[in-house]
């Protein structure tokens, strides 16, 4: 596969996407009513002051030389300074990603890992008692929203049995590992300290579980169904014909076919995970960019909504490239009408 | 008599639906003896691959349920051996041809890795270089031009033909002593068909194997075989050796099949059949043809004729013929 002209290809697409994204956000950001500047002051402060706010937030020019002013900081690395936080909104970036990176990471781990083995278990069982406890799990898992499942998981695991902590990221007393890539698993794991890598994952399990569910349920009944499609085609008779033991025809000329459609899906539901983290990030109190999003956007914190909207998107492209990629990494078909054959 | 190779002895089979099931196959019956080329023939429909997919053990169950019968292979009972026993049966003894080889290739893996996992468990060889020896050799057998780059190639990069080339290299890379061609190169144009079917003949006539082959064309069996299955609605009507059977076609149904064939010197279109295979979920009592028969008599609806030696070599199974007619 000519795999560099393909990434170019389509990073070159995202950069499209982007843009029209930015535009878009950044129009919306401003057409909200209400003086950003005026919120940022407060009531109490004077007109002059106000005006001497907007006049830096370039708010008294018209709109597409405000887009114009933007976008050339961004190209600089500078996406303005936070109206709430009073920090350059990068920084808080860098501060409240990492946490929903990693929280997104571990829901995305338990919705692969999880709703593969299930959905392979309810196809194998496929009519038995262990398919229809799968199936009603399945029902209730998706029919719940992520944050009903956080609220019985905290009660469950956090206060009447306290096998697991349910507040922020590490337990106060145990000294964080140097901030390398700002995962706490990652950077303990880096830095050798075991101690802390634990409580980190301890803190990280409940939030992820209950962030996860439903995606993972989505993605076993999508494997069981697709798995069940395959096992009566030819090609699956056919590996048996040619004498291929059992386990082999399920583990690998079922199973592989069988994937490609849950993967599409898993990264679809992996990538909308981190904006739709607000409730879980707030019963957790997790600091992470999905909370962050949502306060700065009570506040009207103009910059601030449009990098974290920008950062969200930047995220969704790279996700949706590298599910491309492994999809076409499992799917030749695909792979060789990139090709042109 | 020769040696008897597989011996199918009423078989039934259904199939489970919702709300009960579909009764295709009702009581077949056929023999295959060493080296010998049997035809299959019959609509669409009429449970000629479930009979073969039965024999080889890859019937999905569910929904398949044997309800009765057996099948031996040299002597041994194929529905009653152990999953290990069955895999060993489809290595060294019976492989199979699928009616569509697009279908029949794994999509998601080259042909290489497909055709060596086949002959790496078959021959319970390791080493690579061994295995990939006789991939090669396999698809050299086949007639495919650059064994190399079809190893390396997906399905879908290769052409119909040469995807049946294909399937019939991972059905023989290795000594069988049955095959059975479920209806090869019917997707194919006539010309790739007519050299599909010649390859089939030359590895059985090189390699000494038995074949079935099924067909629901007239000619093709004609030419290829030595005797003659007629399938219908699941059961076995008439069985003969090829000459015999299309020099004196006996079965309502038979003569019917025959005159449906168009005839490349004739004008017009050629005659169909009456009717359509009947329903597996009810179906018709007594012989399962008596809806569409012109000769259909009282008998026909209530009971079922069972198959009848006009001769040495012709069985019917018909009310017309024999001691069917007096009872």
């Amino acid at each position: 596969m000519n795999f560099s002209r393909y990434l170019l290809r389509r990073l070159g697409y995202s950069v499209f996407v982007l843009l029209g994204l930015s535009v878009v956000v950044f129009i919306i950001a401003r057409l909200v009513p209400g003086d950003p500047a005026r919120a940022a002051l407060g009531p109490r402060a004077t007109q002059e002051a106000v005006e001497a706010l907007r006049a830096k937030l370039h708010l008294d020019k018209p709109i597409y030389v405000q887009y114009f002013f933007w976008l050339r900081s961004v190209f600089q690395g500078d996406f303005g300074e936070s109206l709430y936080t009073r920090r350059p909104v990068i920084e808080d970036i860098r501060e409240f990603l990492p946490a929903t990176l990693e929280l997104a990471l571990f829901a995305g781990l338990f919705m692969a890992v999880f709703g593969l083995l299930l959905g392979v278990l309810s196809a194998r069982y496929a009519n038995t008692w262990v398919d229809n406890v799968i199936r009603v799990l399945a029902y209730l898992g998706i029919a719940t929203p992520a944050f009903v499942v956080a609220i019985i998981l905290i009660l469950l695991f956090g206060m009447y049995y306290e096998v697991f902590p349910t507040i922020g990221r590490l337990s106060p007393g145990i000294s964080a590992p140097p901030r390398l890539t700002g995962l706490l698993t990652l950077d303990s794991l880096l830095s050798g300290n075991w101690i802390a890598l634990v409580d980190a994952l301890k803190h990280l399990f409940l939030p992820a579980l209950s962030l996860s569910l439903g995606g993972l349920f989505q993605e076993a009944r999508i494997t069981r169904a697709s798995m069940l499609e395959n096992a009566r085609r030819d090609f699956v008779a056919a590996a048996r014909a040619y004498g291929i033991p059992e386990r082999v025809v399920i583990a690998k000329y079922l199973f592989k076919p069988s994937i490609i459609p849950t993967v599409s899906i898993l990264g679809l539901d992996f990538a909308s995970l981190i904006g739709n983290a607000f409730l879980v990030e707030l019963l957790f109190n997790w600091p992470g960019i999905s909370r962050y999003g949502i306060n700065v956007m009570l506040r009207k914190d103009i910059e601030a909504i449009v990098a974290v909207v920008m950062v969200l998107g930047v995220v969704f492209t790279v996700v949706n490239i590298l599910v491309d990629l492994v999809v076409a990494y499992l799917d030749p078909r695909i792979r060789l009408v990139e090709r042109g054959e | 008599m020769q040696d008897v190779l597989l011996d199918v002895q009423n078989l039934v089979v259904h199939f489970r639906v919702y709300g009960g099931y579909l009764k295709v196959l009702d009581g077949v019956t056929l023999q295959v003896r060493r080296q010998e080329r049997v035809g299959l023939v019959g609509e669409t429909g009429c449970g000629k691959t479930t009979t073969m997919k039965t024999i080889m053990g890859i019937l999905p169950k569910p929904p398949g349920v044997v309800r009765g019968g057996r099948i031996l292979f040299k002597g041994r009972d194929v529905l009653s051996m152990r999953p290990q026993e069955l895999e060993h049966l489809r290595r060294s003894g019976i492989s199979m041809i699928f009616q569509d080889p697009t279908a029949a290739l794994n999509p998601v893996f080259t042909v290489g890795e497909q055709l060596e996992d086949a002959i790496r468990y078959a021959l319970g060889r390791r080493d690579h270089a061994s295995v990939r020896e006789v991939a090669l050799s396999a698809l050299q057998s086949v007639a495919l031009p650059d064994p190399p780059r079809i190893l390396e190639s997906y399905p879908v990069q290769l052409s119909g033909g040469m995807r049946q080339r294909v399937c019939i290299a991972l059905a023989l890379a290795y000594p069988k002593e049955l095959l059975i061609a479920d209806e090869p190169g019917t997707s194919l144009d006539v010309t790739i068909q007519d050299q599909i079917l010649r390859l089939i003949h030359r590895l059985a006539e090189e390699r000494k194997m038995a074949v079935i082959l099924i067909s629901h064309s007239l000619g093709v069996i004609r030419e290829w075989t030595e005797r003659v299955y007629v399938m219908y609605a699941g059961t076995i009507v008439e069985e003969a050796k090829t000459g015999e059977l299309f020099a004196r076609p006996l079965h309502p149904y038979t003569g019917a099949l025959m005159r449906c064939v168009p005839k490349l010197t004739g004008t017009g279109i050629a005659e169909g059949i009456p009717g359509r295979i009947p329903d597996y979920f009810d179906p018709p009592a007594g012989c399962r043809f008596h809806p569409r028969c012109p000769h259909c008599m009282d008998i026909c609806r209530q009971r079922k004729p069972q198959l009848f030696p006009v001769d040495e070599n012709h069985r019917v199974a018909c009310f017309l013929f024999g001691r069917n007619s007096r009872g």
